[in-house]
């Protein structure tokens, strides 16, 4: 039997109301014992009801109290919800007294845990609630929430069945080599049907990137020589959106200097030494550490003044920084043109701006969410993966792609090449954690017609 | 002459029970094989072939741990060949016609030349048993046999039915007396028994088919053996062939019309028995697969003394007037001669959960049970449980540890594995898609894997050791010359390179790099360094370093799966105190009872998510290491 547990599951503080969530065989018993209203050993499942929550006969609060018995819960437990009057003191007095009436204290995501445990969801999903608990962005909630209904765990689902067939086939060929009726799969045949996957695979490694930059926000950080309007541009962006100033470490590793939303996707600025402190990030650390910041950003915007001669410091930045994500400004086009623009190579993604009066903020902006397909991300298609965990096996099940390029280009035996394929349909399992066996022999004899 | 008192008896005288008599009469113990028929002895009642996908390692697999099948095989067929041959090598397997005649007499003869071995023909109808323990047979007479083990191989003869239309008769293949209480007796003490149902086609004479309108399927012309120890002992020009051909719409019409005719399709409504997927009926076949216009057929001939010609794939429960209109709507079968009808058999198997990984079961102690009692079906399958339970009574009796072969390790590990930890619903066949580790599981390297732990166990003599030690050897010898001896980019050299459709070479390379080149083979080596060794010990060689990656990448995979055969589950625990289980999860697992987190992860019904749960209960309960 598992113990009954207990948290506030809404934040503490000014609200109308607050809910506490209970779950445990023990959940309803444990209520109805500092309930008055009717016996909620009696009630129905899935009602809500009407009463007081009483410390012996102390009226401490009045209620409604969802009752919802197994299975059909969120944690496949019975669970009750008690919705109070919201107020520090009165929820702690309400929580306590559960406590002190047989409940435990619920570990931060224990509920979301149990509900894994019981097998009420699946990794990716379970994954998907702490998302949803922690999102930041109302994208990154509808990410969580689309994730949770189960969308990605069917795009998996769909390509570990595309896999599976190939595999049954290749199988089949094997236990049954003298069936001339049965197609047999060659390698030729296994080299497009490959490419195919592959192609799935990086299209939702592509948009999981961006799923990752829904979650975490696109690390940012703005370089450039002093005086070149860095801080201007910063303070424009920043207050303009109204963003959350923090200076303590934020979700990310990186210091954060400040927030902003871009349509809803969070810039994360970084805050390369201070840049609004020193002005001057290259002089002050160093060109090499520069570089080190730029291999870790998800987007660099580098600036220039329209009014200087480009240097050759700068040249060797843009040169570092080309194949990454970068934006190039040159800030103050309302003085004299000194600069030479041949000088930079690579003018894709290049802005004129003149940030006193707030020209070519809109165009930056523009930019960014072209850079990142944003818009694409806004068509609502939310097959992709946002956890590292998963990313990474997808990442391993390309690896594993090339070796059955190779394995082809190498005309080695198709039962060779199939141990990679079938390694690539177990990572994919493992993602959504289901790998096992007899799923392909089931395959085997529902697909094909044999019989020895 | 028969004593009333054996160290082991073996109750049929299948595949199986040969094997187990054997096993245990070679280890000095003094046996008995009870069989309803001493002329049915090694019989064949099926296809008269041995080996084949998979099972063809087996047979391999058989002889290398000291079993007869291979050697037996080698001296009764009259067709062989490899399939799977432009294949890669994890999958290729022999397969032979074996001769329907020869076959039993050839084994006959092994099981009467063996000394601490006696036969007797009977029915064995009830166990004696004190204790939980075994102590000895009842036959049908009443009369007592005790012995310390018994090892049950009855094959389909438990309570067997033939059913042909709407006929059902008790009778065991052969129309052979089957054994009508030992079941009920075996469900008294406790045990499981579900019903299966397999089936057998048509045999034709061989003089009425027209052969004309049929492909001819030829054996290799090249020889093989399936002993490790064994000589040819055929000529390639002798071997018979057998013969292809495809049904016909008129087939198809005639026995979708009749369908209700067959005992399975509304003949017989009694039918509690599960038939073979992989082995399906003619009619099961048009049903299931309605939009294919033909199905397959193999005419093979049985034996080289009698004019029977197997019509395989044909297999069928129609009534015997339907089964004359189906065969001869048969391209070249037209006019054939039906010698024998097809017809399904249902019989009684124990549920292969309640047998240990030894093929002891778990509730009588020394009793064992093999072949297709445990729910599988084929000669091979059952020849190697037999083997193992003959293996594993005898240690039990030399009070040794019991030889349970990992999935790794071998192809009978794997079958072994999947009957006592997923039980069976439909006749059992061994596939290599059922082994994970295919690539180490090879017909070429069975003597490798299993031969030393047949030396330990004593079915492998001084001689056969020692041949595996030379072979080892010469093996490590090869292997170091390649890695030594350096070809460097001469004229000559690259010249051939070209020549062989290879890239010429730059710098120095180890003919074992050089080998490692798809397009390069030992031939080709052959042409820069003398090297004078068997065509197996080359093989070998060749193998391991042309497929150097995928078997690296193979036994990084029996590491992680070993991990988790190495976390045991302690035979004490008890699920029902097991949180959050699932319900079907904690009833598989009481039933299973497995001895590692490995195998409970390969109980169908048993999820990942339920093994997490056990592992944090084994975590908190048994201070368990979870790494």
């Amino acid at each position: 039997m598992n113990d009954t547990i207990a948290a506030i599951s809404t934040s503490l503080g000014v609200g109308a109301i607050s809910i506490i969530r209970v779950s445990g065989d023990e959940s309803i018993k444990i209520v109805n014992n500092i309930f008055k209203g009717k016996n909620l050993n009696f009630v129905d499942s899935h009602t809500i009801n009407y009463g007081y929550i009483v410390d012996n006969d102390k009226i401490i609060d009045e209620v409604l109290v969802s009752i919802m018995r197994a299975p059909k819960t969120f944690t496949k437990e019975n669970v009750v919800e008690i919705n109070c009057h919201g107020g520090i003191a009165t929820t702690k007095k309400i929580l306590e007294l559960l406590l002190l009436n047989g409940c435990r204290l619920a570990e931060p995501g224990e509920f979301t845990k149990r509900a894994f445990l019981n097998g009420r969801i699946d990794l990716l999903e379970a994954e998907a609630i702490s998302d949803l608990i922690n999102a930041k962005s109302d994208k990154s909630r509808n990410l969580a929430i689309n994730q949770l209904s189960g969308n990605t765990s069917n795009m998996i689902k769909n390509l570990r069945q595309k896999i599976l067939e190939i595999l049954a086939n290749i199988e089949v060929n094997i236990d049954y080599p003298e069936y001339e009726d049965i197609e047999v799969i060659t390698n030729e045949m296994i080299l497009p049907k490959t490419k195919e996957i592959e192609t799935d695979i990086k299209n939702i490694l592509e948009k999981s990137e961006n799923g990752q930059i829904i979650k975490e926000g696109i690390k940012t950080i703005i370089i450039g020589k002093p005086n070149v309007g860095k801080s201007s541009l910063l303070n424009n962006l920043l207050e303009e959106d109204k963003a959350i100033v923090t200076d303590i470490a934020g979700t990310t590793r990186d210091i954060v200097e400040g927030q902003i939303l871009i349509d809803g996707i969070l810039l994360n600025l970084i805050d390369t030494a201070g840049i609004r402190k020193t002005n001057d990030i290259v002089e002050q650390i160093g060109v090499k550490k520069s570089y080190d910041l730029i291999n870790q950003a998800n987007l660099i915007i580098y600036m220039l003044n329209n009014n200087e001669e480009i240097t050759d410091e700068d040249i060797e930045i843009l040169e570092q920084i080309k194949n990454k994500n970068h934006i190039i400004i040159i800030n103050k086009i309302d003085l004299e043109n000194k600069l030479s623009i041949e000088k930079i190579t690579n003018k894709e993604h290049l802005i004129y701006m003149n940030i006193t009066n707030n020209i070519g903020i809109d165009k930056l902006k523009e930019e960014i969410k072209k850079m990142f397909n944003l818009d694409l991300i806004e068509q609502d298609d939310y097959n992709f993966l946002t956890n590292s965990r998963s990313i990474s096996l997808l990442k391993e099940c390309l690896k594993l792609i090339q070796n059955v390029y190779s394995g082809i280009e190498n005309n080695l035996p198709i039962d060779m090449i199939e141990i990679d394929i079938k390694k690539i349909w177990n990572l994919l399992g493992e993602i959504i954690g289901e790998t096992y066996q007899d799923e392909l022999i089931n395959q085997l004899f529902s697909q094909f017609c044999l019989g020895k | 002459m028969v004593y009333m008192n054996y160290d082991v008896i073996v109750v049929g005288g299948g595949h199986a029970g040969c094997e187990a008599a054997l096993a245990c009469s070679r280890k000095n113990h003094k046996t008995l094989l009870i069989t309803g028929n001493i002329k049915n002895i090694a019989d064949m009642p099926c296809n008269p072939s041995i080996g084949g996908s998979a099972k063809g390692i087996v047979v391999r697999e058989i002889d290398a741990l000291g079993g007869e099948m291979g050697i037996n095989a080698d001296k009764s067929h009259i067709q062989i060949k490899m399939l799977n041959n432009t294949k890669g090598p994890a999958v290729q397997a022999l397969r032979c016609q074996a001769d329907k005649i020869t076959y039993p007499k050839n084994m006959k003869e092994t099981l009467n030349n063996q000394k601490n071995l006696d036969i007797k023909e009977s029915l064995v109808e009830d166990l004696i048993i004190e204790d939980n323990k075994i102590k000895g047979v009842i036959l049908e007479n009443n009369e007592k046999i005790l012995s310390k083990a018994v090892i049950l191989t009855t094959g389909t003869y438990l309570k067997a039915d033939i059913m042909v239309g709407d006929t059902r008769r008790r009778e065991g293949p052969h129309g052979e007396r089957p054994s009508q209480h030992l079941s009920d007796n075996l469900k008294k003490l406790g045990f499981k028994i579900i019903r299966l149902k397999t089936g057998t086609p048509q045999r034709i004479d061989k003089n009425s088919i027209d052969f004309s309108k049929t492909k001819i399927e030829y054996g290799d012309n090249y020889y093989h053996t399936f002993s490790f120890d064994t000589k040819p002992l055929y000529k390639i020009e002798e071997q018979v062939p057998c013969h292809l051909i495809y049904t016909t719409p008129l087939t198809h019409k005639i026995i979708k019309e009749n369908l209700h005719k067959s005992s399975m399709y509304g003949g017989l409504n009694d039918i509690t028995g599960v038939g073979p997927r992989y082995c399906p009926s003619i009619e099961d076949k048009i049903v299931r697969f309605a939009d294919k216009e033909r199905h397959q057929l193999f005419l093979e001939p049985e034996s080289l003394y009698y004019d029977d010609i197997y019509l395989q794939g044909f297999s069928t429960s129609m009534p015997y007037d339907i089964q004359e209109q189906m065969v001869h709507s048969l391209p070249g079968l037209e006019n054939a001669k039906i010698l024998k009808y097809a017809y399904a058999i249902e019989y009684d198997a124990i549920d292969a959960l309640q047998l240990k990984p030894s093929l002891e079961t778990k509730i009588i102690e020394n009793l064992y049970t093999a072949g297709q009692i445990n729910g599988t079906s084929g000669y091979e399958e059952a020849a190697c449980q037999g083997l193992i339970a003959g293996i594993n009574a005898s240690l039990k009796l030399e009070g040794k540890e019991q030889l349970i072969l990992k999935r790794n390790e071998a192809y009978i590990g794997v079958l072994i594995d999947d009957l006592i930890t997923k039980g069976v619903r439909d006749p059992y066949r061994l596939l290599t898609s059922r082994a994970e580790y295919r690539l180490l599981l090879r017909h070429d390297n069975a003597d490798l894997r299993l031969r030393k732990i047949g030396y330990e166990i004593g079915l492998i003599d001084e001689n056969r050791y020692k041949k595996l030690l030379q072979k080892e050897k010469e093996i490590n010898d090869l292997t170091n010359k390649l890695k030594e001896n350096k070809i460097t980019p001469k004229e000559e050299i690259n010249e051939y390179l070209i020549k062989i459709n290879s890239t010429p070479i730059k710098d120095g390379i180890t003919l074992y790099d050089l080998l490692k080149r798809p397009e390069i083979t030992m031939n080709n080596i052959k042409e820069f360094i003398d090297i004078d060794y068997s065509d197996e010990v080359l093989e070998q060689v060749e193998i391991n370093i042309k497929y150097e990656g995928y078997i690296k990448k193979a036994n990084r995979e029996v590491e992680k799966m070993l991990d988790l055969e190495n976390k045991k589950i302690p035979s004490d625990i008890d699920y029902d105190k097991i949180h959050n289980l699932a319900s079907e999860a904690r009833q598989k697992l009481k039933e299973v009872k497995p001895i590692s987190i490995g195998q409970a992860l390969r109980i169908s019904g048993v999820n990942p998510v339920d093994i997490s749960i056990l592992m944090i209960y084994l975590k908190k309960e048994y201070n368990y290491e979870h790494k």
